[in-house]
């Protein structure tokens, strides 16, 4: 058995005819959290999605436990969803749903379990993220961090071996992303699960994950260990990490000459 | 020169999106009866369905529908007047709203209240990515969502267009009989003497039954190919009344030419 | 609580459904009064049917005992055949008239039985011999200049 749990192999993907990605190879081991970090539009969502079977890849294959996702049928897909947990930007609550509706709603679509073991089940899962009191809130009531720890705790409803996550830290404030870090970290080393996360955020990631993917110009600029990525002597890499200004990512757009365009 | 081949470009083009959209909304309304068997094993989906859409317009429905059948009575009322048989105001009520009124302008409110929610709610969860959440949670948003609304707005339109002829007769008889003072007895013999069940009721059940296929499937459309926006949803709406009427006005012509001809 | 309420009104709303379409079938339509079943079928012959249409009631007495099935033109005797539906609960007598009457003034137009006093009834597929056209409008005026003019000379 690999000890990759999902591997991406000579992916080439695009919407329309501009390929967004171009022949990219990545690796995600078993009970580790890797991340996939790269600038805005770089494709970093996209690649969740064709791992989850909602795009399918223009060439190349995304492999999920020893399954080519994109050439299931509607049963195989079905199966292979039900071990992903995956969190949303901005946690996509059911906003028709109480807190407990929304973290119940996996287990009361694929399982029979009889109403009082879900709900010890749920009340567990809303411990884990600490926020079993505000089970019977509504999403709109809740702020931006709160909804998505709740959005989580349903990520997790039927202990998923992989669970990724889009921008988990966007918009968040500092206590809140602290919480949701020690959360990422902690739920995946309890439920022996794989984690993916999409994210801009160095700081908050270097500390936790374990293996970094770096997407630029829609190759793998550079990949490695936290601590291998800061030793890295790239400019693309010391740009995004050390956070400057300009270098291989320019700050100027395309234009045409400056004094042409001032008619001096 | 330009000029006109632009005009006609854009005139296939414009062609092309609304081919592509029947397209489309064949291909919604296929996958819909597919997904369907949960929209009945589990009754309770399409049920609260049916509260949002039908039992939510019964107030809309039963107001119109008196304001409809009173107008009825007193255009109607001063118009036989004038040829002597003011007697037949009942013939004449029961008849405009069994045949077309009551599905008529029950279909057009219905698409503007139920179909709008419907679709601003879809386009709403497109927006805010819940469908996709729960597409990888390995539920079907046919099946989940899209299914039960068809369903019960199936279900709603026949019955809210049947409470809007009976209420909009009853409309009709508080102003020629009660208040005008025609002839109660002559207002309903007459009525039933030339009212035919199979003809005009049935008739007028079928088609509302056709136009609540219509307006649901149209509103479900808007909502779920809506583009994920603000702006997107709220034009998805109006586009939601604007084609669900103009077909409702359609089908009642076509239908109309082969029933009651 | 939230479930037993929507159900109890989405059970409101089906119920006051069927009660307006039976309201509808009863009281509005000719479900009941009317309610023709089996039939037995009788031809008569007119030189001029007026405004007659098929399903256009015929009445005994003022009371509806059938409806016209079809209006067919024979083209050998140069006449109308009238096919009529009568209510098999009701029989007539071979030497029956068969009328063509308006309701009201500018009303449609309906066939009015009166009974003669044969012994033998009319059975399916008789031929109703005695028969009176429907009154056309234009031959009654220019019946009535006619005999004004005359009256005159």
């Amino acid at each position: 058995m690999s000890d990759n749990l999902i591997s991406i192999e000579n992916l080439s993907f695009g919407f329309g005819k501009t390929l967004l990605h171009k022949d990219i190879n990545m690796q995600f081991s078993r009970g580790k959290v890797s991340a996939i970090m790269g600038g805005s539009g770089c494709g970093k969502t996209t690649i969740l999605r064709l791992i989850g079977g909602q795009l399918t890849p223009n060439a190349g294959k995304v492999i999920v436990d020893g399954d080519i996702v994109h050439e299931q049928d509607r049963n195989g897909l079905y199966h292979m969803r039900r071990k992903m947990g995956m969190l949303f930007q901005h946690g996509a609550l059911f906003t028709d749903l109480s807190v407990y509706e929304n973290v119940a709603f996996p287990m009361r679509e694929h399982t029979n379990l009889p109403e009082n073991i879900i709900r010890d089940l749920v009340l567990l899962k809303l411990n884990a993220v600490g926020l079993r009191g505000a089970y019977d809130k509504m999403p709109a009531e809740l702020s931006g961090g709160m909804a998505r720890r709740v959005a989580l705790a349903r990520a997790i409803a039927l202990d998923p071996d992989i669970i990724m996550y889009d921008e988990p830290f966007a918009g968040l404030d500092p206590i809140s992303m602290a919480v949701i870090c020690d959360l990422i970290r902690t739920l995946n080393d309890a439920l022996g699960a794989t984690s993916i996360i999409v994210t801009h955020d160095v700081a908050e990631t270097f500390s936790f994950a374990d293996y970094i993917y770096f997407l630029a110009d829609g190759t793998v600029a550079a990949e490695g260990s936290p601590k291998q990525l800061m030793a890295s002597k790239l400019p693309f890499v010391k740009q995004f990490i050390h956070s400057e200004k300009d270098g291989p990512v320019p700050f100027h757009a395309d234009a045409p000459n400056y004094k042409t365009d001032l008619r001096l | 020169m330009n000029k006109l081949l632009n005009f006609f470009g854009n005139l296939g083009f414009a062609l092309r999106s609304k081919l592509y959209r029947l397209g489309a909304g064949t291909r919604l309304f296929f996958l819909t009866l597919i997904y369907s068997a949960d929209s009945f094993r589990r009754i309770h989906l399409t049920i609260r369905e049916i509260y949002y859409t039908g039992v939510l317009s019964l107030v809309i429905i039963v107001v119109s529908a008196f304001f409809v059948g009173m107008v009825l009575g007193l255009q109607g009322y001063y118009t036989l007047e004038k040829y002597g048989s003011s007697e037949a105001i009942g013939v004449l009520v029961a008849l405009a709203l069994v045949r077309e009124l009551g599905p008529v302008v029950t279909a057009l409110l219905f698409a503007g209240r139920a179909g709008t929610a419907i679709t601003a709610e879809i386009g709403l969860m497109k927006a805010t990515e819940q469908l996709s959440a729960m597409e990888m949670m390995a539920v079907s948003p046919i099946a989940r969502i899209i299914a039960p609304r068809f369903w019960a707005g199936m279900i709603s339109m026949p019955i809210l267009a049947t409470i809007f002829s009976m209420v909009g007769i009853l409309g009709g008889y508080f102003i020629a009989v009660l208040v005008i003072g025609v002839d109660e007895g002559a207002f309903w013999s007459q009525m039933q003497a030339n009212v035919d069940f199979s003809n005009d009721i049935i008739d007028g059940a079928i088609k509302s039954v056709v136009f609540g296929f219509a307006c649901t499937i149209i509103a479900l459309f808007e909502g779920f190919d809506a583009p994920p926006t603000a702006e997107g949803v709220s034009r998805a709406t109006t586009r939601t009344v604007v084609i669900s009427s103009l077909t409702v006005l359609g089908l009642d012509f076509i239908l109309t030419s082969f029933m009651f001809v | 609580m939230e479930r037993a309420k929507i159900d109890i009104w989405v059970g409101i709303l089906v119920a006051l459904g069927i009660a307006a379409l039976f309201a509808l079938a009863t009281k509005v339509g000719n479900l009941t009064s009317n309610d023709i079943r089996e039939t037995y079928t009788v031809l008569a012959h007119f030189e001029n049917i007026g405004g007659l249409k098929p399903r256009a009631p015929i009445k005994g007495a003022g009371v509806v005992v059938g409806r016209v099935k079809t209006i067919v033109f024979d083209t050998e005797a140069y006449h109308a055949v009238v096919e009529l539906d009568i209510d098999k609960r009701y029989v007539f007598p071979k030497d029956t008239f068969a009328n063509i009457y308006t309701s009201g003034l500018l009303g449609e137009q309906y066939i009015g039985l009166e009974a003669g006093g044969d012994e033998k009834n009319l059975l399916a597929g008789d031929l109703i011999t005695h028969t009176q056209d429907a009154v056309v409008l234009e031959k009654l005026i220019s019946q009535f200049l006619y005999s004004k003019a005359s009256e005159e000379e």
